[in-house]
C-alpha cells in the first residue's frame, strides 16, 4: 500500500536526483543535439546541392535561344546564347553504356575469381588489388588513356572496325584516336572495382547452406555457381552495375583528356570526338563568362538529375532484396 | 502407404558404381573456369600498365627540385619547374576538407547508429548518404561555385575547393564509421549504462575509443580518394603557377589540377611533369591504402 | 540400387587438425546406420567423407579407402562431382534452392544429369515427391517457391530432391534437429519406407531416435577436447542399446556423459 505522501516523497526525490544528474542530462542533449544536427546537415548539403544547381541555372536558360535538350551545339558564351545538351547526353550515355558491358563480364568474373575459384590466401591478395585499382585516381587514369592507350590502341580499334565495321557504332573511315571507345574503355577500367567489390560481398553473403545443397546434388563447380550463386547475388549485382553505371555517367578529368573535341553527335564510336557532361564542364569552364558558368551548371543539374536517379534506383534494389531475403 | 519405386531410367555403365560426369559438363565447367581467369587477367592488366608508365616515365623527372620548386616563370616549352606549389594546395585543401567533414561525418554516423536506430528520420539520412556517394564529383564542384561562389561572391581560393572535397568524403566517411560502430557490441554500451555513466559520455568514452582504429581506417581511405579528385578543383581553385599558403585567398594549384594543366599541354616536357606529378600523387596515396590495410588488420586480430 | 560401403583405415583432416581418426566400418545396403555420439566426436566430419562433401571446405583432407561396391571413392580418377550423384546428402536445416519453385527444386539435380524432356521430369518429379510422402501437400502449387513450406515440409522436400536423381546411398546429418516433433515423426516414417531402396546412414543426436529407426548404430567418442574423434563400435541397435561391449557406449547410452 502506498500512500500519497509517499508518491509525493518519491517524486521529489526522482525530481532532486535528476537534477544532481543534471550535469550528464545536459551534456546527453547537447550531444545528442550535435549528433542530430549532423545527420539533419548532410541533409541540408542534398537540399542545398539541388536548390543552389536551380537557382544559378535559371539565367542561362532564361537567355537561351537553343532548345535546352534538343540542340547539339555550345554556344553559351555567343551573344545570344545557344547551347544544348544532345551532344552531351550522347556521348554521357554512349560511353557509360559501353562502359558497363564492357566492364560487367569481367567484374563478376574476378568476383567469381575471388570468391570461389582462387585459393583462399591469393584470393585475399587479390581483392587488394582490385581495391587498389579503385584507390588510382581518375586524372591518372586520363593521364594514361590520353598519353599510352590512344597511342598504343590503334590496331585493336582498327581490327574491332574491320570486324564489327557493318554495325554502325563500329563503322567508320577514320577510325582511332580520341574516340568515345577509348574513353568508355578507360571508364571500364575505372567502374570494374566498384561493380567487382559490391558482387563479391553479395558472393560472400550467400549462405553455405546453399552452396552444399547444390554440392551434393553432384553439381560442378560452375554448375554450382548457376544454381546456388547466380540466383541469390541477381538483385545485388544488378545494384552493382547500376552504382557502377552512376559512377561512369559522372566521371569528368578521365574522359575529358580521352576525348577530342569535335562538334555534334558522331555514331562511329570508333572515331574521334564526343563530348559528355562532365567534360564539358571543365572543357569550357575556363573560358566561360556569367551565363556561360550559368548554362554549365545548368548542364551539371542534368547530370545530377541522372546519376541520382540511377542512383536511387540501384539502393532501392539492395533495400528490397534486403527485406527479401 | 507404400513407397513408389524409383526405377533407374539409365543403366550405369559398365556396372560401375560411379558413373563419369558427362564430358559436357566438364566442359563447360573448364570453359567457365578459363572465362573467370581471364577476367582477373584483364583486371590486372590496365593496373600493371599505369603503374609502370606512372614509374618509368615519372621517376624521369624526379629531382629534388621538382619537389622544391613551383611553376613560376616556367613557359609551356621550358622543361624544369616543379610541383611544389600543387603539394602546399593538396595538403591543405585536404586537411581543410578532413577538418570539416571527419567531425559532421563521424556525428552523423553516432546519430544513425546510437540515436536513430532505425527511426524515420535515420532511415532517411541513411539513405540520403547512400546517394550522396553516388554524386559526380563534378556536380560537387558546380555546388560549391554556385553557392559559394556565384551567391556568396567570395574568390576562389584553396578553401573553396576544400568545401567540395568535403561534400565529396562525408558519405564515405559516415558509411565507414557507422560501420565500426556497429561493431562495437552491446555488451559495451550496457556495461558503462550500468555503472550509472550517462550515455554520451559512454559514447565518448567507450563506444568511438572501441572503434577508433576502424573509423581512423575509413577516413584514411576518404582522404585518399579526395586527395586524387581534380574535377571540383577546377572549378574552385582555379590555377595558378605560383606558391600561395594562404588557402582563403587567391587561386591555389593542386597535384590532380597540376597533372590535368600538364597533361592536356601539347608540349612533351609538359607531359614529363604530368607523369611525375603522377608518381607523387599515386605514391601518397599508396601510402594512405596500405597504412590504411596494416591498421585494419591490427584491428580485426584485436 | 543399395549399394554396400566398406570403410578401412580413414582419417579425416581440417588443416592440421585430424578430426577423426582410423575409422573402418561396413555400412550394410537396404538398411539404416546410424551415428550417434557427444558433440564434436567427428561423426558428421566422417558422414561427410562418405559423399566427399568434406573436402568442400578449405583445408580439409581425407587419408583411407570408402568402397562402394568394389570402387574407392578416393581413387585417383574418381571425380567427387561423380561421388555426390550416387551419394545423396540432407543436411541438418532444410536448405531448398530459395529462388526455385518446388518442382524446379525436385528437378535440379535431374537437369544437371541432363535430362531435359518435360514429361520425363513430370514422372519423376512426382514420383520423387510420393517417395518423400510430400505429393499430397503440394501437388497443386508444384510452382511457387520451396522455401515457402513449412519447415518439416522443406526438410521433406531436400529429401526428395535428393532422390530425385536417383542415389545408392542417402546421407542424413542430423536431418530432424531443427523440426518441430510432429515433423520428426514424419521424416521417420518416411526413413523407415526409403530404407528398402536406399543404403541410408543418419547422424542424430537424440538416441531415442537412433533407436527407433536405425538397423544398426555406430557410436563415436572422442577422448577430450583437441584429440581426434574415433569409432567406438558398430553392431545391431537392439545391441547397442542393451548390451553394448564397450564401456564407453554403455555410460553415453545410459547417460553418465555426453
Amino acid at each position: 500500500m502506498t500512500s500519497i505522501d509517499d508518491v509525493r516523497t518519491r517524486a521529489v526525490g526522482a525530481q532532486r536526483q535528476r537534477r544532481a544528474m543534471s550535469t550528464g542530462r545536459r551534456g546527453d542533449r547537447i550531444f545528442r543535439s550535435a549528433a542530430l544536427g549532423s545527420g539533419v546537415f548532410v541533409l541540408v548539403i542534398m537540399a542545398a546541392i539541388a536548390a543552389f544547381l536551380v537557382w544559378k541555372a535559371i539565367p542561362a536558360l532564361q537567355e537561351n535561344e537553343a532548345n535546352f535538350f534538343t540542340a547539339t551545339e555550345w554556344n553559351a558564351n555567343g551573344d545570344p546564347p545557344r547551347f544544348g545538351v544532345a551532344q552531351l547526353a550522347f556521348g554521357t550515355v554512349m560511353s557509360a553504356a559501353m562502359a558497363l558491358i564492357m566492364a560487367t563480364p569481367v567484374a563478376i568474373g574476378i568476383a567469381l575469381f575471388i570468391g570461389f575459384y582462387a585459393p583462399r590466401r591469393l584470393a585475399e591478395g587479390l581483392g587488394f588489388v582490385v581495391d587498389l585499382l579503385a584507390a588510382v585516381p581518375s586524372i591518372i587514369y586520363g593521364l594514361w588513356g590520353l598519353h599510352f592507350l590512344v597511342t598504343n590502341s590503334q590496331g585493336v580499334v582498327e581490327f574491332l572496325n574491320g570486324v564489327l565495321g557493318w554495325i554502325p557504332l563500329f563503322a567508320g573511315d577514320s577510325v582511332g584516336g580520341q574516340s568515345i571507345f577509348i574513353g568508355s574503355v578507360v571508364l571500364a577500367i575505372m567502374i570494374l572495382p566498384i561493380i567487382s567489390s559490391i558482387t563479391r560481398e553479395v558472393f560472400l553473403q550467400v549462405p553455405t547452406a546453399h552452396i552444399e545443397a547444390a554440392q551434393a546434388l553432384g553439381a560442378t563447380r560452375w554448375e554450382t555457381i548457376r544454381l546456388s550463386v547466380l540466383p541469390y547475388g541477381r538483385s545485388g549485382m544488378i545494384s552493382a552495375m547500376m552504382l557502377g553505371l552512376g559512377r561512369a555517367l559522372g566521371e569528368t578529368v578521365a574522359i575529358a583528356l580521352v576525348l577530342s573535341t569535335v562538334a555534334g553527335i558522331n555514331w562511329h564510336l570508333l572515331e574521334p570526338g564526343g563530348n559528355t557532361f562532365a567534360a564539358n564542364i571543365v572543357r569550357t569552364f575556363g573560358e566561360s563568362g556569367e551565363i556561360g558558368r550559368s548554362a554549365l551548371i545548368a548542364s551539371g543539374l542534368v547530370l545530377f538529375v541522372i546519376t541520382m536517379v540511377v542512383n536511387m534506383a540501384a539502393r532501392a534494389i539492395v533495400a528490397r532484396r534486403k527485406e527479401f531475403v | 502407404m507404400s513407397a513408389p519405386t524409383l526405377s533407374p531410367k539409365r543403366g550405369l555403365p559398365g556396372g560401375q558404381a560411379i558413373p563419369a560426369t558427362s564430358g559436357m559438363r566438364r566442359l563447360k565447367d573448364n570453359i567457365v573456369l578459363v572465362a573467370v581467369y581471364v577476367a582477373f587477367a584483364l583486371a590486372v592488366i590496365p593496373l600493371a600498365s599505369v603503374l609502370y608508365k606512372i614509374i618509368s616515365e615519372g621517376v624521369q623527372v624526379l629531382s629534388a627540385d621538382f619537389f622544391l620548386r613551383s611553376m613560376n616563370g616556367i613557359g609551356g616549352r621550358d622543361a624544369g619547374g616543379g610541383i611544389y606549389h600543387a603539394m602546399i594546395g593538396t595538403l591543405e585543401q585536404v586537411a581543410l576538407a578532413s577538418a570539416i567533414s571527419i567531425p559532421v561525418a563521424v556525428l552523423t554516423a553516432v546519430y544513425l547508429v546510437e540515436y536513430g536506430q532505425g527511426n524515420r528520420l535515420s532511415k532517411v539520412i541513411s539513405f540520403f548518404v547512400d546517394v550522396m556517394t553516388g554524386i559526380p564529383s563534378i556536380v560537387a564542384g558546380l555546388f560549391v561555385l554556385a553557392f559559394w561562389i556565384l551567391v556568396l561572391g567570395f574568390e576562389v581560393s584553396g578553401f573553396a575547393g576544400a568545401l567540395a572535397l568535403a561534400v565529396l568524403m562525408i558519405p564515405t566517411v559516415v558509411r565507414s564509421a557507422e560501420e565500426m560502430l556497429k561493431l562495437v557490441p552491446n555488451d559495451l554500451r550496457e556495461a558503462s549504462y550500468a555503472l550509472g555513466v550517462p550515455r554520451w559520455r559512454t559514447i565518448t568514452r567507450v563506444v568511438l575509443p572501441t572503434a577508433f582504429t576502424g573509423i581512423i581506417t575509413g577516413i584514411m581511405l576518404a582522404v585518399a580518394r579526395v586527395m586524387g579528385e581534380t574535377a571540383p578543383l577546377l572549378l574552385t581553385i582555379w590555377v595558378t603557377k605560383v606558391i600561395n599558403f594562404n588557402p582563403f585567398d587567391g587561386a591555389q594549384s593542386s597535384l590532380p589540377t597540376y597533372i590535368w594543366e600538364q597533361a592536356g599541354d601539347p608540349n612533351q616536357v609538359a607531359v614529363d611533369r604530368a607523369w611525375g606529378a603522377a608518381l607523387a600523387l599515386i605514391f601518397i596515396i599508396m601510402v594512405l591504402n596500405f597504412g590504411a590495410r596494416l591498421l585494419a588488420r591490427r584491428t580485426s586480430i584485436r | 540400387m543399395a549399394k554396400r560401403i566398406e570403410v578401412s583405415g580413414l582419417n579425416a583432416y581440417y588443416g592440421g587438425f585430424l578430426a577423426v581418426e582410423n575409422v573402418s566400418m561396413t555400412i550394410e545396403p537396404r538398411s539404416v546406420t546410424a551415428f550417434i555420439g557427444p558433440s564434436g566426436c567427428g561423426k558428421s566430419t566422417f558422414l561427410r567423407t562418405l559423399n566427399r562433401m568434406h573436402e568442400v571446405i578449405p583445408g580439409a583432407r581425407v587419408e583411407g579407402r570408402v568402397m562402394l561396391d568394389q570402387q574407392d571413392l578416393y581413387g585417383e580418377r574418381i571425380d567427387p562431382v561423380a561421388v555426390r550423384r550416387v551419394v545423396g546428402m540432407v543436411f541438418q536445416r532444410p536448405n531448398p534452392f530459395p529462388t526455385m519453385s518446388i518442382y524446379d527444386n525436385v528437378a535440379a539435380g535431374l537437369k544437371l544429369n541432363g535430362v531435359k524432356r518435360k514429361n520425363e521430369l513430370d514422372g519423376i518429379v512426382e514420383n520423387s515427391l510420393k517417395g518423400a510422402n510430400l505429393w499430397n501437400e503440394v501437388k497443386d502449387r508444384l510452382d511457387k517457391p520451396g522455401a515457402g513450406l513449412s519447415g518439416g515440409q522443406q526438410q521433406r522436400l531436400c529429401i526428395a530432391r535428393a532422390i530425385a536423381v536417383q542415389p545408392q546411398v542417402l546421407l542424413m546429418d542430423e536431418p530432424c534437429s531443427a523440426l518441430d516433433p510432429i515433423s520428426t515423426l514424419a521424416i521417420e516414417d518416411l526413413i523407415a519406407q526409403l530404407k528398402s531402396q536406399y543404403t541410408i546412414v543418419i547422424v542424430t543426436h537424440n538416441m531415442q531416435q537412433a533407436a527407433r529407426v536405425s538397423d544398426r548404430t555406430a557410436f563415436f567418442n572422442i577422448a577430450g577436447t583437441g584429440k581426434p574423434g574415433k569409432l567406438i563400435e558398430l553392431d545391431e541397435t537392439s545391441k547397442i542399446f542393451t548390451n553394448p561391449t564397450e564401456k564407453a557406449t554403455e555410460d553415453y547410452i545410459t547417460g553418465r556423459f555426453g
